[in-house]
């Protein structure tokens, strides 16, 4: 009855590593039997998080990206970790259409297809340490 | 991300193959500007997003990029094509807006 699991892995802030990380998490969902939009809806969050972390967490040079899911009942909850420059101001982060990089033509939407498509999403970030990501989708039966 | 294209009358269509994001952007970026550039003579533009397998908000960048350096030229910029879930991404940054759907 009890439905558990998780794994964790770790990779190069590289951009080809971004559809590594979106396949990854979505074949660990396979097992909630989630639909195609709830995949492609977890596939979008996940590219939007780790694409953050290696363009702005990471933009003064190579660093590593943790990468965690817990399937826990019909949840599903990813934590997209990185130790790099952090976020000065997240609330200001979480607005849509802010970017601090509109030079390199970001539209400052990423944080706001995160959080719409997911059910839950927390910014846990410190300047200079580096920024969490906690995002939990849920799997609706007969979706 | 491949590109292909084709001129029809005096539209230009840019088909846009595979998935758009951080990884394939700035490649796509470069090929997209210049098939622009090659075809000023152009009354529309049209982005076919049919082959579009992925696309997140590094894509919505780039779509907004072209149509500020198209604008300068006054040529519309369309899209059509797109699937359900790129439809989504498209939609929550309102790029409807500026690149009807047709
Ligand atoms: N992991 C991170 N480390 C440091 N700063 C970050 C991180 N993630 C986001 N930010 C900051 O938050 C801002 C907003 O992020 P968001 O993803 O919403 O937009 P963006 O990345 O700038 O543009 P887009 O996602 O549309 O390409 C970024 O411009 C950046 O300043
Ligand atoms: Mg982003």
């Amino acid at each position: 009855m009890e439905n558990k699991n998780k794994m964790r892995l770790t990779f190069d802030s590289l951009s080809q590593n971004e559809s590594f990380a979106r396949s990854v998490v979505s074949c660990f969902a396979l097992q909630l039997n989630p639909s195609i939009s709830e995949i492609s809806d977890i596939k979008t969050a996940v590219s939007e998080a780790v694409t953050n972390a290696i363009v702005h967490g990471y933009s003064q040079g190579l660093g590593e990206i943790i990468l965690e899911c817990e399937i826990d009942g019909n949840k599903l909850h990813i934590n997209i970790i990185d130790n790099g420059i952090g976020i000065e101001n997240v609330d200001q982060a979480l607005e849509p259409f802010f970017t601090t990089r509109e030079e390199d033509e970001r539209s400052g939407m990423g944080f706001t297809i995160m959080k719409s498509f997911m059910d839950e999403v927390k910014i846990d970030s410190k300047k200079g340490l580096g920024t969490k990501v906690y995002m939990t989708k849920v799997i609706k039966t007969d979706s | 991300m491949e590109i292909k294209y084709k001129n029809y009358g005096r539209s230009l269509i840019v088909y846009f193959y595979g998935e758009l994001d951080e990884y394939s952007a700035s490649e796509t970026k470069n090929i997209v500007d210049r098939l622009i550039e090659d075809n000023l003579n152009s009354d529309k533009v049209v982005f076919d997003l049919s082959g579009v397998t992925f696309m997140d908000s590094t894509g919505i960048g780039l779509l907004i990029g072209r149509y500020k350096k198209v604008r300068r030229f006054n040529i519309p910029i369309y899209i059509q094509g797109a699937s359900v879930a790129t439809e989504k991404v498209i939609e929550i940054a309102g790029i409807y807006k500026i690149m009807p759907k047709i």
